[in-house]
């Protein structure tokens, strides 16, 4: 499927969970064709990065469901807390555990999981849906119940995928792609690459392969499909491209600058005006990073051309 | 070896906060708890361990801002985070935008929830780390902004919330320290009002109460925050942190 297609079977209004974790493995180029079409009004659930961004800066989204939403090495996002700060969406704000829950329940069809998590605290309080049980043994503790968290649709991005859905990550981390997809009704994979089923377990050890073709119903071919945020071990972090990011979105002007420059056409469009950027040297984080999950320097990973361009000034690190 | 900066107080200060827990996952966030995190494991709390920040449990001791070097001892992906978290083997110490008299902690928003003036990261694991494991807090700037009568979203449960929320909720809380640019508190009171345990030296109880949004409990003489020893001096500067990125945070202009 391209991401077009995926769009075309989502609706205005649907809760979408998007996977990944914070600027990390986002499923970015399917997050664009959303900004390409005309959904709005959705509930999206999402330890969230600038795919929330995006969809905030876009005026996407009604309600946000989240832990977080964070850039990692840039801790604020932008949009985010523009779209708080002017009251433009409402949100329910979780624990980080609690979300997990959430997703889980969902994807057990139970009705709600209990936890200490929550407690105390004003998740509580800003959420008066929320119930407490009682445990029915001896111990008659008291624990909040977090109601199940069905979702309508879940888009993912991975490294690698056979064409049938089964999909592997290849990182550090799965975060938490299953529990999405489990969680959801219809379920869409992003890719680096498409390969033959065999590829798979030869590349990644089998404790790599997290998604399997029955929670899968379409998958695309995206390479640096996850873009800037990170898909190790296919690319580190574009820490220069967020850092540009983040700098236009601090003014109305530069911001519809950077949607000109970047969102107003097609992915291919965006990847070649990504392609155009011109690359700066690593900072220390993006360089440890590399050493540490990518086998060498970011830069020695980077697919952007070593080209004059404008598209994003230099900052020093 | 020239005299201990401030900077330096602060990551013993920070240190201490793990001594005695043995071999549980120290959870540092910050740059000063980082390196506070490796100067206890590699003197006073070898067994703690220590995440590399991405997945991975680390051994060794290596600089902050560089890779670990490893060798790698476990695979520890987010979800097993949480699971580690709410067993309980973990004590983290965070970095609040506010805090108040009982230990309540803001992460999430400052000022109506509704409709923030300033929107943070959102409560992240606060609510449920607090209610399951032990937790310290670091502040680099020690004002009466963070320390504040009552937070405006309370993201990790401070003691009074907990007793309001039920014996669940207290069960496990345990906020052991708070350590800030001048001093170290932590809540050894009756009810657990935050208590003033030292100042860091140079600084006066008055400032520290000057600096701080509401009445601290301070019994009897406050002692003066210990210094770092040479060896741990020389593991400061020579290993864990040799360029200087403490800092960042606790300025020597400062001192």
């Amino acid at each position: 499927m391209t991401e077009d297609e995926v769009v075309a079977g989502l609706r205005s209004g649907m809760t979408i969970g998007i996977g990944g974790w914070g600027s990390r493995r986002k499923p970015m180029s399917l997050v664009r064709a959303i900004l390409r079409s005309d959904l709005r009004d959705l509930t999206v659930v999402s330890y969230g990065g600038p795919d929330v961004g995006l969809l905030c800066a876009a005026g996407r989204i009604k309600r946000l469901v989240y832990g977080f939403v964070s850039l990692d090495s840039v801790p604020l996002e932008p949009h985010f807390q523009a779209a708080r700060q002017s009251g433009a969406i409402e949100v329910t704000e979780y624990d980080e555990g609690m979300l997990q829950w959430a997703l889980y329940a969902a994807s057990l069809r139970l009705p709600f999981l209990p936890t200490r998590a929550g407690l105390g605290s004003d998740v509580v309080r800003v959420n008066p849906q929320l119930r407490t049980v009682v445990s029915p043994y001896d111990d008659g503790e008291e624990l909040l119940a977090v109601p199940a968290l069905p979702l309508d649709a879940a888009l993912i991005h991975l490294n690698r995928a056979d064409v049938t859905g089964n999909a592997q990550f290849l990182g550090p981390d799965p975060y938490f792609d299953d529990l999405f997809a489990t969680a959801a009704t219809q379920v869409y994979a992003s890719c680096e690459r498409i390969v033959p089923t065999a590829e798979l377990a030869a590349v990644g050890g089998f404790g790599s392969l997290r998604i399997h073709r029955w929670m899968v119903d379409g998958v695309v071919e995206a390479p640096r499909g996850a873009h800037f945020t990170s898909c190790a071990p296919d690319y580190a972090r574009d820490e220069a491209f967020q850092r540009a990011y983040v700098r236009a979105a601090k003014d109305a002007g530069t911001w519809r600058e950077f949607v000109a420059t970047y969102l107003g056409g097609s992915e291919a469009d965006y990847q070649r005006a990504v392609a155009a950027g011109r690359p700066r040297p690593d900072s220390p984080a993006e360089q440890a990073f590399a050493a540490t999950y990518l086998g060498g320097s970011a830069a020695d990973h980077r697919a952007v051309p070593a080209s004059a361009g404008t598209a994003a000034e230099a900052e020093p690190a | 070896m020239s005299s201990p900066t401030r900077a330096e107080v602060c990551v013993v200060a920070c240190a201490e906060a793990w001594r005695g827990d043995g071999e549980i996952v120290a959870s540092p966030m910050g740059t000063i708890p980082t390196i506070g995190a490796r100067l206890a494991r590699a003197t006073f709390e070898p067994d703690l361990l220590l995440s590399d920040g991405e997945a991975l449990y680390v051994a060794g001791t290596w600089p902050v801002g560089e890779p670990a070097p490893g060798p790698v001892e476990g695979w520890v992906p987010y979800r097993a985070v949480f699971d580690l978290a709410w067993g309980g083997k973990r004590h983290v110490m965070m970095g609040p935008g506010q805090i108040d008299r009982y230990g309540n902690s803001n992460i999430s928003a400052i000022g109506d929830f509704a409709r923030p003036t300033r929107q943070l990261l959102g409560v992240r694991g606060a609510p449920g780390n607090t209610v399951n494991h032990p937790t310290s807090y670091w502040v680099p700037r020690h004002r009466d902004r963070t320390f504040v009568p009552r937070v405006d979203m309370v993201s990790g449960v401070g003691y009074d919330s907990a007793a309001k929320a039920g014996p669940a909720a207290s069960r496990f809380l345990e906020l052991r320290r708070v350590v800030t640019n001048l001093a170290v508190l932590d809540f050894g009171t009756p009810d657990h009002a935050m208590r003033l345990v030292s100042v860091h030296p140079g600084v006066t109880v008055a400032e520290v109460a000057a600096n701080t949004g509401f009445q601290l409990a301070i019994d009897g003489d406050v002692s003066e925050t210990r210094l770092p020893t040479a060896a741990e001096l020389r593991l400061i500067r020579e290993v864990i942190d040799p360029h200087g990125a403490r800092y960042g945070e606790v300025p020597q202009a400062h001192e």
